[in-house]
């Protein structure tokens, strides 16, 4: 889950001690003359979850109250990249003498935390490691060690920091424990930076949470930004379904992440479109019926796909849920079964006597045979 | 240790649970060599004919083992794994799905120093026809999984579930299913289990099922290029959109990073061919091998499970 700048700043690296600008969060052009009243001379940011504020125009600067309402008003309202921009952010305005970068994520391939910083902050890290290594310096943090000050002073030792070395040696093991404490996946300041007054201050902040621990913190995850969602998918959501809602006519009833991408994939290779992405493997197996409902509800759908290859989910558990929510729903699309693995016996039997269909053998011709129908 | 042998003795953490009870019947019935249980509550009892422990440590002194397998829920996901690499087991098979990041790191990071080999997290374990299974994997019906020469490295148990099926179709049985997960941070990744199969004297060649997301099957892929067993790949996610988590965690695309395209370039540059339906495979691995199937199929259908 992600999670707006203003949140991130003033849940997780304030009470970390790590210094971000003044600033007061407002919902309307009117609020925002009053914020600038009390900041004097401020910045005026979009609160969207993306990075591409600065260039779309969501990021402006503003002198006096008239001018802050006059800003906010025209930001309340765009659309960048795909969010509507609901609030604003009013931060005093920073003289700016330098710039950093600082990220502490976890890595697939040492499977440890890492440790990231780079004096060219404002700059994407990528774009970082590509022209300019010698900027950017990554550490792998033991878990028995941790990351202290000293390992960063290490870390940052032979950089030139000037006289934001102090400070940042002290907010990097910070970024580290309040990382941990809320179970980031990513805490990213970009960019960190030394004002003219001498101060460090976090003048951005991209916080995304592991989904999975969210039962941990859960009043921070109470004010993640909502995922973008349609209205199918947030009714999945709200069931436990993963369903994510595509542009195409064949429905996909599949369970495992694995078997429903390659029905997918399947569909796509036989010259169809898929409709949606919905498994109902693992846990979610006896969910069948609530999912059912969910494809057919896609009013793209013009055939449907169930494809059900057993290990841990039992297809004759599946099996029951779909022929009972068939025959309550009675939905007048063609349907076509490939059914394998655990229980496949029974699930055939449901199917053939409970719907009169016959299951196809391969997964390819059910596919195949849906494509066609659905044309 | 990552190719299950009937001479390994299996732990079962969360044995007495519903899930664990089915599927440890199952492994029994298979010929793994389940030997005790965990259940803090319930230490002391016989379940299924075989003795629970409180701990796989109390365990190990009790009724020693080489593998342990989880039922275990996320949140207790942690405790339950470190028990069992503290104990001493040589390969730990975690199933569970969802387990928070950070405690997946500790797990890694405890297996590292006790040298233990983690399979998953997010697996449905893996199977060895002939000689048994450990997880969730239908490793008991005979449709899907024959004794052979195949191994086959999948990221997803129901894709994996299917390759297999599709290969005993065609005749070609197994020498092991190594089911590996579909989190982003996995104790045997893809490269690691085509290690294993490499170097594995019943294996004579690789079935490598991967999806979008992260860089494990380019990283195969370099080691692939120098081995002189063939491989033959599929690649699920060809179809999915940017941007989203495909059902696993570990499948998103985000930028150009885990794109269908680059593992493909990437496999196909280290000479494998990547099949554009499973059902391709067999074909492939025909071609690969320069010799049909070592028997026609000939099975019933539906008769399993």
């Amino acid at each position: 889950m992600n999670f707006l700048e203003h949140v991130a700043k003033a849940r997780v690296l304030a009470p970390a001690g790590i210094p971000v600008p003044r600033a007061i969060h407002c919902v309307s052009a009117e609020d925002a003359a009053v914020a600038a009243a009390e900041l004097g001379p401020c910045m005026v940011k979009a609160q969207v979850p993306t990075g591409k504020r600065g260039k779309a125009g969501g990021i402006r600067a503003a002198r006096t109250p008239d001018e802050a309402r006059e800003v906010a008003g025209a930001i309340l309202g765009m659309v960048i990249d795909g969010h509507r921009v609901e609030s604003v952010l009013l931060e005093e305005r920073a003289s700016i003498a330098r710039e950093f970068y600082a990220a502490i994520l976890t890595d697939p391939v040492s499977r440890t935390p890492l440790v990231l910083f780079s004096t060219e902050g404002g700059m994407d890290v990528e774009e970082v490691a590509a022209t300019r290594p010698d900027a950017l310096r990554r550490h792998r943090v033991d878990l028995d060690r941790g990351f202290d000050a000293r390992a960063a002073r290490a870390l940052l030792d032979g950089l030139d920091l000037g006289p934001a070395r102090e400070r940042i040696e002290a907010i990097l093991p910070a970024l580290y424990r309040v990382g941990g404490s809320v179970d980031a996946e990513l805490i990213e300041i970009n960019p960190l930076a030394l004002l003219e007054d001498g101060r460090v201050v976090a003048l951005d902040c991209k916080l995304t949470l592991d989904d999975s621990a969210a039962f941990r913190n859960p009043d921070l995850a109470a004010e993640a930004s909502p995922e973008p969602m349609t209205d199918l998918e947030r009714e999945g959501a709200a069931q436990g379904l993963k369903f994510i809602q595509l542009d195409g006519n064949v429905g996909v009833l599949a369970n495992g992440a694995g078997l429903t991408m390659t029905t997918m994939d399947v569909i796509g290779h036989c010259g169809g479109r898929p409709a949606n992405f919905l498994e109902i493997g693992g846990e979610a197996y006896t969910k069948s019926e609530a999912a059912l409902k969910l494809v057919l509800a896609n009013p793209g759908v013009k055939s449907l796909v169930v494809n059900f290859c057993g290990a841990f989910a039992r297809t004759d558990v599946m099996a029951e849920g779909v022929v009972t929510a068939w025959k309550r729903l009675d939905p007048d699309v063609p349907v076509f079964f490939s059914i394998h693995g655990t229980g496949e016996d029974e699930a055939v039997r449901l199917v053939r006597e409970g719907l009169g269909v016959e299951p196809y053998d391969l997964m390819e011709d059910a596919v195949q045979a849906a494509v066609e129908a659905a044309r | 240790m990552t190719i299950y042998r009937q001479n390994a003795r299996v732990l079962v953490q969360g044995l007495t649970g519903k899930q664990g009870s089915f599927w440890t019947e199952k492994m029994l019935g298979c010929g793994t060599q389940v030997v005790a249980g965990v259940n803090p509550k319930r230490a002391g009892e016989a379940h299924l004919g075989l003795p629970v422990y409180a701990t796989a440590r109390e365990a190990m002194v009790g009724t020693p083992f080489d593998w342990a397998v989880m039922f275990i829920p996320p949140a207790a996901a942690k405790a339950a794994a470190i028990d069992a690499i503290e104990a001493g087991t040589k390969t730990l098979v975690v199933l569970t799905e969802h387990i928070p990041m950070r405690d997946v790191l500790a797990i890694h990071h405890a297996a590292r120093a006790h040298g233990t080999r983690i399979v998953g997290p997010n697996t449905a374990g893996v199977v060895t026809p002939g000689e048994g299974f450990v997880g969730i994997m239908p490793g008991h019906n005979p449709n899907i999984f024959q004794p052979g020469e195949i191994g086959v490295i999948s990221r997803s148990g129901s894709l994996g579930t299917l390759v297999c099926l599709n290969l005993t179709r065609s005749g070609y049985g197994q020498s092991a299913f190594l089911g590996i997960g579909g989190d982003p941070m996995i104790g045997t990744t893809t490269r690691d289990a085509l290690m294993v199969l490499d170097q594995d004297a019943h294996t004579r060649a690789v079935v490598l099922v991967g999806e979008i997301g992260g860089a494990m099957e380019e990283e195969a892929a370099e080691y692939a290029a120098g081995m002189s067993k063939p491989v033959v790949s599929f690649i699920a996610g060809r179809a999915s959109p940017p941007g989203k988590t495909m059902g696993h965690a570990g499948a998103i695309v985000s930028g150009d990073r885990g794109s269908y395209a680059g593992k493909r370039a990437a496999l196909e540059a280290a000479g494998i061919a990547v099949a554009d339906t499973p059902n391709e495979l067999p074909d492939l691995l025909h071609s690969a091998l320069g010799q049909p199937a070592p028997r026609a199929a000939g099975l019933a259908l539906h008769t399993g499970a």
